[in-house]
């Protein structure tokens, strides 16, 4: 009965929990870690306007999150460094809680975004996640040396003739739209700590690319089993567990 | 006789103003072309102006239809804290590890960040002159290299060029290029048009 129940949300957090880590390697190369959390939070404050305004809160997250997806490229070219990173991350996180402030149907979803509502998954959610993770796949497959060039010889592909903007552009609307659907299912700090903290242990670690994105999957996927498992059975809020428990294996390993 | 592959008639180069030119050069297949001159002489911005970076504000820059090019510019990729490995690198350009020097092709499986800088930047610079290009453009290439490395790069070059690309080269390694060059052009500082 339980099983049945809770199978679903289990299935649907454990495709997220494969999807974040693999995106979380792409963005740390690109020294763009910090975006996870921007996006997230963007994803967050759309859905909580689309509450509003009664419209699905998943659509108000894409809209939100794909929105910043395109804007974040543009504006790197005029802030240095992670500063796009945090001003969207500010502006997600500032909208939110004044949504969360002053309507009450923004601030039940609020708690669920910022706890994490995996239990709740349903069908809807699991093929939407499982979406999430083969378009994911797919765009990995064909353009991770893409990504790795644009990183190490921008001018390489340039020269080649090969499209700049699935390595710029198009990269960051894909983990936007990911991590909008996590967002929703997860909770925008969950969601954080499964796109860091395994990509930056299995780059401290591992030594060469294919082993590195195995061993981040591999740490997220253990991370999340336990989580899922501990927070059911001490009936606990789920993105909690899940941050505190990754937080103890990196200081463990790190 | 073929087209050259490389052709610049009164290039007027630069970034936001002109800072290079005219100039007039001209490279064929199997040829290594030196450039050397003082900082700030442009020759930098003519690799630049190649990979479509600098702009041609006057002249011709000409490179033979259908020829491909490959640069190696004088910033290193930015390897630190990567989990890549030597084969990574390679496997990225498609580049064969076949003819590596051997102190670098047993250690091809490490991480690049526990080589030397030396050992990084010559396999960087393999990953590059190992991949596909009939042009070539390397900047400073002896950077870091010890004379090993330097002599092994000078006889790797004239592999490659005898294979049919066109090399051209920019060094402040005067005994390098005078080493693998076949002709050296001297650019002299810009003193405007």
């Amino acid at each position: 009965m339980a099983f049945d129940l809770f199978l679903l949300p289990f299935l649907t957090g454990l495709a997220l929990a494969v999807l974040l880590p693999l995106l979380g390697c792409y963005l740390r190369l690109r020294q763009q870690w910090l975006a996870a959390l921007a996006y997230a939070q963007m994803a967050a404050a759309g859905a909580l306007t689309a509450a509003v305004v009664a419209l699905p809160a998943l659509l108000g997250g894409l809209l939100a999150a794909s929105l910043a997806g395109l804007l974040r490229p543009l504006s790197a070219r005029r802030l240095s460094g992670m500063a796009g990173d945090v001003l969207l991350l500010l502006a997600g996180w500032a909208a939110s809680v004044l949504l969360v402030a002053h309507w009450p149907q923004a601030e039940r979803l609020g708690h669920s975004l910022f706890d994490g509502q995996l239990y709740f998954a349903g069908e809807r959610e699991l093929g939407l996640a499982l979406m999430a993770l083969l378009l994911a796949l797919l765009w990995l497959y064909r353009g991770h040396r893409g990504l790795l060039l644009a990183q190490l010889w921008p001018d390489l592909q340039r020269l080649r003739g090969q499209a700049l903007w699935p390595s710029q552009v198009g990269f960051d609307v894909l983990v936007a739209l990911c991590l909008a659907v996590a967002t929703l299912g997860l909770g925008v700090m969950a969601v954080f700590a499964l796109a860091f903290i395994p990509p930056w242990l299995a780059f401290r670690r591992q030594r060469n690319w294919r082993q590195a994105l195995g061993y981040a999957v591999l740490l997220a996927v253990l991370a999340y089993g336990l989580a899922f498992a501990l927070a059911l059975s001490l009936d606990l809020p789920f993105g909690p567990v899940l941050a505190l428990l990754l937080v103890i294996g990196a200081v463990f390993i790190a | 006789m073929s087209a050259p592959l490389l052709q610049l008639q009164a290039a007027v180069l630069g970034w936001q103003q002109p800072c290079c030119g005219p100039l007039n050069l001209t490279l064929g297949r199997g040829e290594v072309l030196g450039l050397v001159g003082p900082n700030g002489a442009g020759k930098s911005t003519l690799l630049a102006a190649l990979a479509g970076r600098a702009r041609i504000f006057s002249g011709v820059l000409k490179v033979a239809p259908g020829a491909t090019i490959v640069l190696q510019t004088q910033n290193p990729p930015p390897l630190e804290g990567l989990p890549l490995s030597g084969r990574d690198l390679l496997a990225l350009t498609e580049a064969s590890a076949q003819g590596l020097p051997d102190w670098l092709a047993g250690r091809l499986d490490e991480r690049l960040d526990q080589l030397s800088g030396g050992q990084r930047h010559f396999l960087a610079l393999w990953a590059i002159l190992q991949s596909a290009g009939d042009l070539v453009l390397l900047d400073e290439p002896t950077n870091h290299l010890d004379a090993a490395g330097v002599a092994y790069l000078a006889a790797h070059l004239r592999e490659r060029v005898a294979l049919g690309a066109g090399l051209l080269l920019v060094s402040h390694d005067s005994d390098f290029v005078a080493m693998v060059c076949d002709r050296v052009l001297h650019l002299e500082a810009f003193d405007g048009l």
